[in-house]
């Protein structure tokens, strides 16, 4: 193969810098950080790349050169050497000097990367299958919690909305509640999870921790530049791992006293929220947007479920039987099978879904729960 | 070259790397102990046990330590909250805090709470004298109780620590004796 | 195969010389070539169902949404895709090289233990049938990753109970297939061959079987505790019972990280027998190769928790693990000069072997700069868990091992069958495979650095003209390997005949002593090493 041979390299050569130069305008390096921290971590990344990319260029320029010039077809004899000492210790300690040159940048880093004493804010992050509980435990909000879960809609995953997924620049990235912070403030994030590891990571900030059942774990990160970041977890976590999305929303300080202020009036407010008398088609309309955040993963919009992997809800038994089992049910899921609790939804949220569930398809139970029997049931 | 002979030899080898590949499933299961050693060394998971005895009662005036107080029922129809959310203390000071706990579910459940720590290496420096950790909690349906933590700062903590989370997650302890649970977890 | 041409000095006694016929030849075989064969094809139907599972990764990938597979199904076919690929194609080939070659290169009859080597191959097969059965257990395949970590591995379906099952007998084939492989070479090498004048792909195989022995069993162990935490109430991975999940990451990657040795070094024995043939000039730096294998060999033993920069571990064990970790660049880097030493000043030819050798070694280190990388902690934690990660073990798990394996089939095809390969074909195959390989794995280090986690069914929009070209290029280098199929079966049937020695510049025993096709009997007498 020798003029054919280098045509082929050549071509092969041109077409790897062509998908570079064609594909340019597309993101090639870490997310534009938003953090000291963060820059720091995209500076390490690039000057060692950087270094080995001269490395491999150094190592394969000798390789290519060999490859052209001591080939049998141009003549080429073979020498018969097979050992050079001086070559061969140059070789093991000169990339010892490099990796030295590399470990003092980064030792400075991750010890910076570590330190999560004096923040400000501090928030726990709770991993369950599949979303994100936030409590904030100690600073300006401490008091305040929520869970956070993705709020795309299922109809652009699911493929029945192409149009509107193609127009969602958030597409699998936007949740329902943000984790809402203020600029410029150390924020201390303690994750830890409900069932299985989940890792909660948003690369803007340069943050990545695992969440492990039973145990907490911290990390920590000071936005410079109110905006929203987003990240996903990062650790398989089961079914829907690729669907519970972290937002993170950096506040200037007064718009984040502002939120904590509405926050905490909706806390006051939910106390009371028991006692508020709900009608049938108030619970169902509730419900419906409860079932498309929860259930309808597996159970599906037309609630016929999947054969042989999640049953249908149209036609079931329990949503047609007596309300005090589907409620316990939902209350306690059904052990081995992918049926969870749900305990953790609010009483007007668990009446409004069952009421949803026993009044929707072919389901025509008429019956109301109301949120007062959930809390009944509860105790 | 004698084949009785080598085959004695193969079989010698053989039963010789026999027996070190069933070493090496022992020392799979040798790595648990050696791990909670490793913990319990580096304080990194000292968990259910008081500790031995506090060195360091000296009270360092000099340095205030911010303590957090975290709760979590994985998977149990409890409440379960610290009373304070945080203290300042000086490193060597006694304290003690406590923790809420109500069972809202309608059956007795036995409950172990597993402690935590963040930052992790700041678990050493945290003496539990007593705690609710230090055995199971069995709580009858809708009972409720206040549970006392009491414990040090190790003064020897390092300089660079200076907020320290106490997290305790509460655990079923399924087919635990309801009546009297007795003994560590 | 079947062109026994037994040369005269093979028969010296004709005691059980002639090959019995049909499946009883197969099933009971205790024939170190027959045995190494059906690893080969064993492997290569692996790598085929592996294949079709990636093939479904990526046409889930191939736009944003959920088109084709449910994501549970999804996360089913990456966890067998990565255990079919490493535990039933990668392994398994290479011990397919272990047979056929180590006998014929140390001057043996056969492997010290003929019944055990036949029983370590006969295990393989009901272990994939496990792998395969678990996708059609109630609630599917165990969709918990190839690491399958704890706590998820314990909550799964029954489908994981078949899936540890599958990894305990897999674990027990490779136990007995490396008990065979150090005492053949330790105890079997013809009279004058000392170890260091064994050939180096002896040599890696000899350390590549001792981390098979240490490591396995610690595997074991791990799916061991994970069966019994499912089972039998014990708590070794649950933190309600006083244990801990990250546990489970220890002692996996106790086992984990030298299994990607365990991977690698046979393949750089390959790569260490193609390029001098093709140089025509002996191998740079015969013992520091060797003392550069031990070393890695050994480092691997002390890297482990690199995998786990996330998972919450004290600085200092984190700074010792990155230290350590990048310390292993080092007799990895040895490895690749002493390859371009060796082509130095050579008289190179470019046949399908070199070739596939080459692509070796250009993607391997490509995929060991990013491992360089990676070990830096502070940057693995934005990577960890992203396509970088996956980039970057494919550019060793593929580019590394599975290139050098083609390299060394290539090689030795001739050896094996008495007949020649197509080489324009070959060619041609090299060619594809690496175009289509770069095309689906270059571009997944920029989503991975732009943050798209691995094992996702679906992603966000910004990545999907990565993701797009990644799976363009899946198909690409999937139909290229029937490419593969097509010249192995064509070579078989219809190749030329091939000389006793088809590679100017192959010096081991099996070129230089012994006919092509290798005869089914060889050294029956040890032969004479000066």
């Amino acid at each position: 193969m020798s003029i054919k041979g280098i045509k082929r390299w050549a071509a092969a050569g041109a077409l790897f810098f062509w998908s570079f130069a064609a594909w340019a305008e597309y993101k090639l390096n870490l997310q534009t950080p938003h953090t000291s921290l963060g820059e720091k971590i995209y500076d390490l990344h690039s000057i060692i790349t950087a270094i080995c990319f001269v490395i491999f260029i150094g190592v394969f320029g000798f390789m290519f050169y060999a490859v052209f010039k001591h080939r049998k077809s141009v003549g080429h004899k073979a020498a018969q050497f097979h050992e050079n000492t001086a070559v061969e210790v140059a070789w093991t300690l000169i990339p010892c000097v490099i990796l030295i040159a590399m470990a003092v940048p980064a030792t400075g880093t991750l010890i910076t990367m570590r330190d999560t004493s004096e923040a400000d804010l501090t928030i726990k992050a709770t991993g369950y299958q599949w979303k994100w509980g936030y409590d904030y435990l100690k600073g300006e909000g401490s008091g305040i919690s929520f869970y956070s879960m993705l709020s795309t809609p299922r109809a652009q995953i699911d493929g029945t909305d192409v149009a509107g997924r193609n127009a969602n620049p958030n597409y699998l990235l936007e949740t329902d509640n943000h984790l809402v912070v203020p600029v410029g403030k150390k924020i201390r994030i303690l994750t830890t999870a409900a069932d299985v590891i989940h890792a909660w990571y948003v690369p803007a900030l340069a943050v990545k921790q695992d969440a492990v059942p039973g145990f907490i774990r911290d990390t920590w990160f000071k936005a410079e530049k109110p905006g929203i970041y987003r990240g996903q977890c990062a650790e398989l976590c089961g079914k829907d791992h690729g669907f519970m999305p972290i937002v993170v929303e950096v506040m200037e300080p007064a718009a984040y006293t502002a939120w904590v202020g509405s926050q905490q009036k909706k806390i006051a407010a939910a106390k009371v929220d028991p006692n508020k008398s709900w009608t049938l088609d108030e619970l169902k309309a509730h419900g419906e947007k409860v079932y498309a955040q929860n259930c309808v993963a597996c159970h599906q919009a037309t609630g016929m479920g999947v054969p042989g992997a999640f049953p249908a809800l149209s036609g079931s038994k329990v949503v047609n039987g007596p309300k005090a089992d589907q409620i316990k049910l939902l209350l306690a899921g059904k052990q081995g099978t992918a049926m969870a609790s749900f305990k953790h939804l609010s009483d007007a949220d668990l009446a409004g879904v069952i009421t949803f569930t026993r009044n929707n398809w072919s389901n025509k139970t008429g019956e109301a729960v109301a949120p007062a029997e959930i809390k009944a049931a509860r105790n | 070259m004698n084949s009785m002979k080598s085959e004695r030899a193969n079989r010698r080898m053989m039963t010789r790397l026999s027996i070190f590949a069933v070493a090496m499933f022992g020392f799979g299961f040798l790595l648990v102990p050696f791990y909670e050693k490793i913990c319990e060394v580096t304080g990194v998971n000292n968990l259910i046990k008081p500790a031995a005895a506090v060195e360091n009662t000296q009270i360092d005036k000099s340095r205030w330590v911010t303590l957090e107080f975290d709760s979590n029922a994985h998977g149990l129809e409890w409440d379960f909250k610290p009373v304070q959310r945080s203290v300042r203390v000086h490193p060597g000071e006694m304290i003690q805090i406590e923790y809420d706990v109500r069972n809202n579910s309608a059956n007795a459940i036995v409950g172990q709470a597993i402690p935590s720590y963040g930052p992790k290496h700041a678990a050493p420096y945290v003496k539990k004298l007593e705690c609710f950790c230090f055995k199971q909690q069995p709580l009858q349906a809708g009972e409720g109780k206040r549970m006392p933590v009491q414990f040090v700062i190790d003064s020897a903590l390092p300089a660079d620590v200076n907020t320290i989370t106490l997290s305790y997650t509460f655990f079923e302890v399924k087919g635990a004796a309801m009546p009297k649970a007795g003994g560590q977890g | 195969m079947d062109a026994a041409h037994a040369q005269s000095h093979d028969h010296s006694h004709d005691d059980h010389g002639h090959k019995p016929s049909g499946i009883m030849r197969w099933v009971k075989s205790t024939n170190h070539k027959d045995i190494g064969t059906m690893y080969l094809w064993f492997s290569f139907c692996m790598f085929l169902v592996g294949g079709v599972m990636a093939l479904i990764i990526r046409s889930e990938l191939f736009q944003p949404g959920l088109q084709i597979v449910r994501p549970d199904f999804f996360n089913s076919m990456t966890t067998y895709h990565g255990l079919i690929m490493v535990f039933g194609a990668i392994m398994p080939a290479f011990v397919g090289f272990a047979n056929w070659l180590i006998p014929m290169q140390i001057g043996a009859p056969d492997m010290a233990f003929p019944r055990m080597n036949n029983l370590s191959f006969w295990l393989l097969p009901p272990a994939a049938l496990l792998l395969i059965a678990a996708q059609f257990m109630p609630g599917g395949g165990a969709g918990v990753g190839w690491t399958m970590y704890a706590p998820l591995s314990t909550q799964a379906g029954p489908a994981m109970d078949l899936t540890i099952f599958a990894v305990h007998t897999l674990g027990i084939s490779s136990i007995m297939g490396s008990i065979n492989i150090i005492t053949t070479i330790l105890n079997m090498r013809a009279p004058g061959l000392t170890l260091m004048k064994m050939p180096l792909f002896c040599w890696t195989w000899l350390i590549t079987a001792y981390l098979l022995v240490a490591v396995m069993p610690v595997l074991a162990g791990a799916v061991t505790m994970t069966l019994t935490d499912r089972h039998f109430g014990t708590h070794f991975f649950n933190a309600a019972g006083g244990g801990d999940p990250v546990l489970y990451q220890h002692i996996f990657w106790f086992f984990g990280h030298p299994e990607v040795y365990i991977i690698a070094i046979p393949a750089f024995g390959v790569v260490s027998q193609v390029i001098p043939a093709f140089s025509r000039k002996p191998l740079f730096g015969y013992a520091s190769m060797v003392y550069a294998t031990a070393s890695i060999a050994i480092l691997s033993f002390m890297v482990w928790a690199h995998h786990m920069y996330t998972s919450g571990m004290p600085v200092e064990a984190q700074l010792y693990f990155m230290y350590a970790t990048a310390l292993i660049a080092v007799p990895t880097g040895v490895k690749v000069f002493n390859w371009v030493a060796t082509m130095w000043k050579g008289s190179l030819t470019f046949e399908t072997p070199m070739l596939f050798s080459l692509g070796f070694l250009f993607l391997f280190t490509l995929g060991g700069f990013t491992g360089l990388v990676l070990s830096i902690t502070p940057v693995d934690v934005q990577l960890h868990d992203t396509y970088y990660v996956v980039a970057h073990f494919h550019y060793v798990m593929v580019a590394g091992a599975l290139f050098s394996a083609f390299a060394g089939i290539y090689f030795w095809l001739p050896k094996w069958t008495g007949k020649m390969y197509n080489e324009t074909l070959g060619k041609w195959h090299f060619w594809l495979s690496l175009v289509f390989f770069n095309v689906t794995f270059f571009v997944q280090h920029f989503l991975g650095l732009a943050g798209m986690p691995r094992r996702i069914p679906d992603y966000a929009l910004q990545f999907a003209e990565f993701n797009m070209i990644s799976s363009i290029g899946a198909f690409g280098f999937g139909l290229s390997q029937l490419l593969f199929l097509y010249i192995v079966i064509k070579c078989i049937t219809s190749g030329e005949k091939a000389p006793d020695k088809p590679w100017e510049g192959a010096d081991s025993l099996e070129w230089t002593h012994l006919p092509t096709p290798a005869p089914w009997h060889s050294f029956e007498t040890p032969p004479v090493i000066k």
